[in-house]
Parts: C-alpha cells; structure tokens; sequence
C-alpha cells in the first residue's frame, strides 16, 4: 500500500503542475499586469510610471512563460510563472496584492470555514441517511412516495432561496438567531446554527434520495434475503446489514470531500458573513488577486488530490476485497 | 408537566435570558458608548501613504490627522487647522528667491513656500514600537524572528508607549510617497508639484535596485521640497502656484508618520503575520485600531492621548435647529468605540440596520421603495414604518458627476468642426436625464447642467446657471429642449431623419459600457430608447472593466460613461477633466473624453491658479459656456445620497469632504438598548409548531414501524 501511495503523490506532482498552468494561463487571458497595478493603485492619478513601479516592486515585470532575453534555465526561471508557482510546491503562498501573507490567511480562516462545513457534513449525513433509510423501510407505501415528492421538491428550489428564507423567517421574522456573523469560541455557536440548518435542509434532497437509491439497491441482495430467512427484524436488517454494506458509496462520497471541507462554501459564507476561505477565493477573484486565486486553486486541487487517495485507502479499509497496489 | 409543557417551559427560560436573540455582539455592554456600523469591502490599505478608497479612509480618517481638515458644520466646505496652528498661506517667490506679492502673476512665481506650524504637545496612540525600558532604549526595535513567533496582534506586546508629534513625523511621510515600496498612488502627480519629490523618487529606486533586501531609511535622504524648521514647524516647496496644495494638506497622505513605527514593523516575523504599516496604522487621531480583522470585523477606540478637540460652536441656524450644534465646545470624540462588522451582502445589512443592531445604513435599491416614498411634490420622505421606528432619513448631493462622454478623437462624434457639435448637442437634448433619474435612480440625482456639481465654488444655482445648448427657461424653472429642436440640429450637422445628407446612410453610434447583467439591460435599452427618438440608432458594445479602461486609452471607444468624484472642493478638479493636455490619448490624463480647446485651455491655466473670487467665477463661465457649447459630455446628473440614521444616532450632518467626521457623532445607549428588546422579542410559537409538525409526522410513521415490525415477528 506505501508503494500505492508514492506512486499517487509522484502522479499528483505533474497534475498540480498543471492546474497550475492552466489557472495561470486562464487567469493571464483575462488580466494582464497592467491590468492587475490599475486595480491596485485605484483609477485616480494613476501614471504609467506608477504602474511599472508597482509591477516591480510585485514581480510582474517578467515575461509571462519564457524569457528570451534571459540565457540558459533563466529563460524559464526569471519569468513571472516560475517565480510566482515554484514556491507554492513548498506551501510558501506569498503574499497578496494587498501584502497580507496569504499562509497566515487560510490558516486564520480554516476555522470559520470547518466550523461551519464539519457540522453540515456530519449532520447532513445523519438526518440523510435516516430519512434514506425510513423510505427504504416504508418503501412501496405512500410515506415513500411522498418522501420521495418531497425529496424532488428539496431539489428543485435553489440553494440562495434556502439561505434568504432562511435568514427572512428565522432571523428577521421571529429573530431567534443572529441573520449574519462570526464569533470565535462558545459565542459562535448561535452565528452557526443558521448558516449549518440551512445547508442541511437544502442538502437533504438530493442526499436523501442517493441514499435510498444505494439502499434499495442494496435491500435486494442475497444477503439480505438470507438475514431475513433468518427471522431479523426490519430494522436489524436494515441498520445492521443495509447500512453496513451500502456505507462503502457513501464513504467514497464523503471521504473524498472532507479535505475540501477546508475550502469553505462561497455563498453561504458570503451570504452569513462567515470569515473563511470560501469568502476568500470571491474576493480575490472580484479582485483580481492572482497570488490568492492561484493559491487557492492550488490548495483546492491539493486537497482534491489528497481526498482521491485517501477514498482508495478507504476503501480497502471497508471491503477487504480491495487490494491496493 | 407533558413534554410540551416542559418544552414551552424550556423556551420560556431560554427567552427570558436574553431580550434578544438574535444580538449579533455577544460581547457587547449594552450601555456602552459604542458606534456599530459595517464595511462592505475590506479595506486594501491602511498605509496613509497608499489609502486612497473611501472604504480606507474611512479608518485611516480617523486614525492618522494631517495638518488641517474641513469644519464640521460650515458650508461652502472651508479648511480649518488640525493639528495646524493655522491654515498656512502660500509664500510667494520668484527664480531668484526673492519674495512676491501675494497678488503677483502666476507666470512670475517659480515657488509657493508653505510654513506649517503644528500644536505642540500632541501625542500619538498607545503603541509597543514606543515602549522604552528603563534606560530609555526602545524595548521592541531589536526583535530577533524568535522574539516575534509568538506576536500576532499588536496587543500582544506587553509594554506600550507615546511620544509628542513634531514636524519630522510630517517630512517623514511626504519622503514616503517617494517610495518605490509603497507605489503611492499620489506619487506621480506630488512629484510634478512638490520640490524634488520626482528626484527623490528616482534617487530611493535605485537605492532599492542596488540592495533589493535592505530597509529604506529615508532620513538618510534629502527631500528639497520638504524640510524640518524647528521641532514644530515644517515647509514645504511647491513648484510655481499650486492653490490646490492646501486641499491635499486635509488628506491622510499628508499625516504624520513616526520613523519608530516603520523600525518596529520592519523587524523579521511581522510581515509573515500581518504586522505592518499597512495594517496596523500608528496615528495622533481621535481613535487608534484596536481590532483588526478585516474579515470579520474592525474595532476603532478612543485614543487616550487624543489632543482635547472640541466639537464646533459655529455653524448657521438650521444646524442649530437641526441639533447639531447641542454638543459644541464638548471635548472629542464623543463615542468611545466604533465597531465596524463585515458585511457584504445587502439583505443581512438592512435586517440589521432594521434591528436596531447598526446605527445607520444607505438605502439599497431592493430596499428603497420599504424606506422612500416620494410627497405629491417629488420629495422624498421616509415611508410611515420607518417613522414608526423613528429613523431619519439623511440626503446631500454628491460632489460628483455622472457623464457620457463622446470620444472627440473619433471621426464620426468627435471634432470641434460646427456640424459636429451640433450632433453631439443634438444628442445632448434626446437623452432625457430627468427621466432617467425617475426610472432607474429613484430620485436619487440631479440633472447636470455643467461638468461642476453643486456646493462647489463655480456652479450657478437655478435658471441662471442652465445649460442653454440642452434646456431653456419655462415659467421659471428648467426644462429640456424638445425633441424638435434636436431633429432640427441634426439636420444642420447633415444627418437629417438620422441619415446621412450625403451618403443616405443610417447614422449608427457604438456606446462602449462595462456594464453587464439584468439591471444593465433595462438601462442601455433606455439609451436605445433615446436615440430612437432621432432615428439614430445605437449599439451597445459590452466589455469587462479591463478591456473597457484600455479602450479609453487608446482612444477606441466612440460614447462611454464615466463619472467623477471630487478629490477637493475646487472647480479646477472638474475642469482639469478636459484640459487638452490632460488628454487620455497619448498622455494617460484624465481627460477621457480627450476634448482640446484651446480657447478652454488658456482660460483652464488661468482659471486653475485664481483665489475664489467674482473674477474666477467669470473666467468659470466662460469656460463653462465652452464646453456646454463643444458638447464634450453628455452632462448627465450629480448622484443624490440617501442615508438613513436611528434615532439615538446624533450630530450627523453629511460632508462630502470630511473623512474625520465620527469624533462628533454621538449615540444614546439607553434609548438604543430599548428599542433593540422591543423589536427584537424572539418569536418562539414556530419552534413549538415544527416540534408539533415533527410529533405529527414522526408519530405515525412510529406507529406504521412497530405494525410491521411486529407483522414481520
């Protein structure tokens, strides 16, 4: 297995590589420095000597990708995508436009974001799988059917109408919680009962429903059928073997986004004033901030990367059949 | 007791715990004399040297104090000393050195001498990069990166100290625009007024190309333009006349920044932690920084060693009426903290203005029609729920403008020929700004009659100050030409029907505009609208703010629109947007529509170095009859603020100029505390209505499982 998880990490040196090129290409396309030292230094009695100055002093004075005039690896070296990527492979981020140390920032805003994240995701799977399971049980009468109705409506509605109802009903209108905020510590519990209940009610749709699939793809095997030839109750089937056996789709599912739990969520942080990383990446985007976009671009695929292995562990760790080599 | 009862009872207790649930301050003293306020964009800079946003100068206003500011109440705005004795005067002298009359031409001044002389005895903030030991050493400016892998917050250097403000704190920061570290965005037009500021620029680059890793110390290099006098007075040297000037001497730019604060934050492991200049500001201001978390929250304190200002016991009568002058003579500031909460998205913002948890907040346009309902005469008034919540509603006309400018490069609108300007004016006329501001501002603007807004020194108030290309007097007030007279004027510039005389052609305009979305549509379908009117047709030309800034540059776009907010209350700051050698094209100015008039011009350089004066007010006419007459810009309106405040919010009086303006506002907590327990009453019977409707749900599908439970057994 040590040998499987080498190989993965060499294979995710060429991928970060190139995620990296490509949001620097992407971002590049759209932006050019010029462009970048116009938004930093405001639209007001800017000159073109103000901009140079700044490119300089923010090391987007190179070429882009090769620098002809350079000779031997300087060519490739002394350009801005070397000298703005190379440092990342060591989780040294740099600094922003705005020259706050982005390292200092995710760590800072990791918090926030799986004090939210964490809670969805584990509850989220509770009240999932418990509903999932209760279709399941009662599959084929109408508790199933309108369930299953239920689960399709959940579905349709879009996930900002969650938050904005959310916030008008519970915060606004019966003002049992705070509409938007952070704290740190015990204070912050009531700022993420709001923004966690929302996510879980918009997520129970689309989780239920996968759920019940697995489930009742699951409540058809031989198995089974042998427990309850055996004379197990309903529910001992289902909570000791069903969900045994269908947790091998649903840990796939889960353990590949739990390092992405670090990353945050765009809009519900944005929506509840959470200070994480999710609000992060929108603001740097909205301002032009490449050393933050590409940091966390790299940080997400990093994560990505990390989550893949950590599935294909787990799953040799839940169904022995699986080997890894 | 039933379970429900227990549960009512449970709820019951927890309601009665706290009035309010949803207080979004959990640490807060509820008769503190606290300010809460949010910021929707956090702040890039808090580097005097490099803050230029409103949403910057919104803290660095009230940390760091330049030598003079704008009177609270006074209207026109009027400067007055800060930590100034008084308002310099410009001494004049010619190449020679020699003294000039304060009246001499401004051809014969070759410098303006500015003497400062500020208050003795100021004292900046509480602050570590001050803190000495017993000896006298400074206790934190030699600081290894193990000494500060524990720092993250300034507060957490135990020993603080202060020192008195003396006039080299003040050279010290004009030396720091030169920095090439710092890329202030000023640099570039101090450096064409300021007495060797240019050189000194070049002088500091090289320094830094030479050793890229070394700190700049900027003693060690002379500024001409700037030098120390005495331990409280400074000057400054100005190339030839520059009136001007002193507006920038009320700007944070010029504030004082002591050399200890820039030795302490230069030390290894700061940076690493955000511990710099730009972040962790060290003033002489009414409030210092006590909290800096740009993503959550900023928290402004009172400064303990602020200098004994106090508020303004001038001001006219309807000041007096208006209470504003109730707290004059009252040492400043009068609120102890001010606590600034992210707040990005606009819903969240107006809930918690509408609870009581900010003091006040501007209206959002999905929110207008619930606060402004307009009286049978066109004035906007509060709606009668927000008079029930005794919130005040707060308007003032912007120093600004709003404009479509026709690229006067362009072969088609462009041109100072005759038939040209007749197009541009008949264009001028079919845009029905008054419409416009109806339709899509609320209200919120007013037509523009020149490139100079209101409350600036140059604009004529009422019929006498119309734009007669554009509008004519009927029955005493201002109405726009017909349409008739814009058919008739396209006519005479060839393109009768919207056609062209000679080549039968449709006459077809490109309007370049970054914006985009929903709401941008309705807005260019309107424009269509307008020139549908004249048959012209025209096409909407989208593009991001990068593509669209470098269209302007290089002079591609043929209609844009642009608007302007004054950096000071002098009409050469509107102007100087169409001084020919000010053009975009060619020289990156500012004038975008790249209009050159040479009569404009002579009249701009004498206008720009005048005293206010009936004098300068006929060259302004002059001027302005120019350019109503070239018909650069479309003059399309000056934006109208609308503000509201809670009752318990006192002494606001917007100033469009003034960035140092919380020391006077005042807050009653008790009032607020009240008002926030009755509006914010947890409503607890939903709780009790989803317990029931999970009981009605649950119980059945409970009963259905123990059935088949059993029929399985």
């Amino acid at each position: 297995m040590l040998a499987y998880i080498l190989r993965r990490v060499l294979y995710a040196i060429p991928i970060l590589i190139g995620v990296n090129l490509l949001t620097f290409a992407l971002f590049f396309v759209v932006n050019t420095p010029d462009d970048m030292a116009r938004l930093q230094l405001g639209v007001k009695h800017v000159t073109p000597e103000a901009i140079e100055r700044w490119k300089v002093e923010h090391g987007y004075d190179k070429p882009l990708l090769l620098n002809v005039q350079a000779q031997g690896s300087a060519q490739f070296t002394d350009t801005i995508f070397f000298q703005h990527s190379a440092a990342m492979f060591a989780f040294e981020f740099g600094k922003g436009d705005d020259g706050r140390d982005i390292g200092n920032e995710i760590t800072t805003r990791m918090g926030p974001s799986l004090a939210i994240a964490l809670p969805v995701l584990v509850i989220g799977l509770m009240v999932n799988i418990t509903f999932a399971l209760l279709m399941v049980f009662f599959r084929a009468t109408y508790l199933d059917l309108w369930g299953v109705v239920l689960c399709v409506v959940l579905m349709s509605i879009s996930g900002l109408f969650y938050i904005i109802a959310g916030q008008y009903f519970i915060a606004k209108l019966w003002n049992l919680l705070p509409i938007s905020g952070f704290a740190g510590g015990i204070d912050g519990f009531k700022f993420i009962l709001l923004p966690v209940l929302v996510s879980v009610v918009a997520g129970i749709g689309s989780g239920s429903r996968w759920y019940r699939t697995i489930f009742l793809e699951e409540i058809g095997k031989d198995y089974v059928r042998t427990a309850r030839a055996k004379g197990l109750s309903e529910v001992r089937v289902l909570f000791r073997h069903v969900l045994k056996n269908g947790m091998i789709p649903i840990l796939t599912g889960v353990v590949v986004v739990l390092p992405l739990l670090f990353m945050g969520s765009l809009i519900t942080e944005s929506f509840f004033g959470i200070p994480g990383l999710g609000s992060y990446t929108i603001d740097a985007i909205q301002a032009q901030d490449f050393a933050v976009v590409r940091a966390m671009v790299f940080l997400g695929s990093f994560l990505y990367i990390v989550g893949l292995i950590l599935t294909d562990i787990s799953y040799s760790w839940v169904d022995p059949r699986v080997r890894l080599q | 007791m039933t379970r429900t009862g227990i549960l009512l009872l449970g709820l019951g207790v927890l309601a009665g715990c706290s009035d309010s649930w949803n207080n979004p301050y959990p640490d807060s003293q509820p008769d503190a004399s606290v300010l809460y306020s949010a910021f929707s964009e956090r702040p890039k800079h808090l580097d005097p040297a490099r803050s230029y946003s409103s949403n910057e100068v919104e803290f660095t206003g009230q940390i760091y104090e330049p030598p003079l500011q704008y009177h609270f109440l006074k209207r026109p705005y009027t400067l007055i000393p800060l930590t100034s004795e008084t308002v310099p005067t410009p001494r004049y002298v010619d190449t020679a050195g020699n003294a000039l009359a304060d009246d001499a031409p401004a051809a014969a001044i070759a410098e303006s001498v500015y003497e400062i002389r500020i208050r003795p005895g100021i004292r900046y903030q509480p602050h570590p990069a001050f803190a000495r030991d017993a000896a006298g050493r400074y206790r934190y400016h030699a600081l290894d990166a193990a000494a500060t892998a524990d720092k993250t917050r300034i507060s957490d250097f135990e020993h603080t100290g202060t020192r008195e403000l003396v006039a080299a704190d003040y050279v010290y920061q004009i030396k720091r625009l030169a920095n090439p570290r710092l890329s202030s965005p000023i640099f570039g037009l101090m450096s064409e007024h300021i007495v060797g500021l240019k050189e000194l620029g070049e002088v500091l680059e090289k320094a830094v190309q030479d050793n890229p890793d070394a700190a700049l110390k900027l003693d060690d290099f002379a500024l001409a333009g700037a030098e120390v006098v005495d331990r409280h007075t400074y000057r400054i040297r100005i190339k030839g006349k520059y009136p001007q000037f002193i507006y920038w001497l009320a700007m944070p730019f010029f504030a004082p920044i002591p050399w200890e604060a820039e030795v302490f934050y230069a030390q290894p492991g700061m940076a690493d932690r955000n511990l710099t200049l730009d972040w962790q500001p060290v003033g002489t201001g009414p409030y210092y920084l006590a909290e800096n978390d740009p993503n959550r929250r900023m928290v402004l304190k009172k400064n303990p060693h602020y200098h004994g200002e106090t508020y303004p016991v001038e001001g006219g009568d309807e000041d007096r009426e208006a209470g504003l002058l109730a707290d004059a003579g009252k040492p400043l500031p009068l609120v102890d903290e001010a606590v600034f909460s992210l707040e990005k998205e606009t819903i969240p913002y107006w809930t918690k203005f509408l609870q009581g948890y900010y003091d006040s907040s501007g209206i959002s346009s999905d929110s207008f029609d619930q606060a402004i309902q307009f009286s049978a005469g066109g004035d906007p008034q509060l709606t009668d729920s927000m008079r029930e919540q005794d919130i005040h509603l707060i308007t003032a006309v912007a120093a600004s403008i709003w404009y479509v400018g026709f690229n006067m490069l362009d072969p088609v609108v462009g041109g100072l020929g005759e038939d040209r300007r007749k197009l541009r004016q008949a264009l001028s006329i079919a845009f029905d700004y008054e419409e416009f501001i109806s339709i899509f501002l609320n209200g919120r603007g007013i037509p523009a009659q020149g490139p100079i807004p209101p409350g600036l020194f140059g604009y004529v108030e009422g019929v006498a100050g119309l734009n007669p290309y554009v509008y004519e007097a009927r029955g005493g007030s201002i109405q726009r030409k017909s349409i008739e007279t814009a058919r008739k004027l396209l006519v005479e510039a060839g393109y009768p029907n919207g056609r062209n005389a000679k080549t039968g052609e449709p006459l077809v305009l490109y309007f370049d505009t970054m914006a985009s979305g929903p709401d941008a549509k309705s807005r260019l379908d309107w424009m269509k609208k307008q020139l549908d009117k004249l048959n012209v047709q025209l096409v909407v030309r989208g593009t991001d703010y990068n593509r669209f800034q470098d269209k302007i540059r290089k002079g591609n776009a043929q209609l844009f629109e642009w608007g302007w907010n004054a950096d000071y209350p002098d009409p050469e700051n509107f102007l100087f947007l169409l001084y020919g050698p000010h053009k975009k094209v060619g020289t990156g100015g500012e004038n975008a529509a790249n209009y050159d008039s040479a009569e404009f011009n002579v009249l701009f350089e004498r206008m720009k170095d005048m005293d206010n004066g009936p004098e300068r007010q006929q060259v302004i006419d002059a001027m302005l009859e120019i350019v109503r007459r070239d018909a650069p810009w479309i003059f399309a309106y000056y934006p109208k603020s609308f503000g509201l405040r809670h009752g318990w919010v006192h002494n606001v009086k917007p100033n469009l100029m003034a960035n140092n303006t919380l020391k006077y506002r005042r807050v009653d907590p008790e009032l607020r505390e009240a008002r926030r327990a009755k509006w914010n009453r947890p409503v607890l019977w939903p709780i009790v209505l989803l317990v029931a409707a999970l009981v009605a749900v649950i119980a059945p599908a409970a009963i259905a499982w123990r059935q088949r439970e059993r029929k399985t057994a």
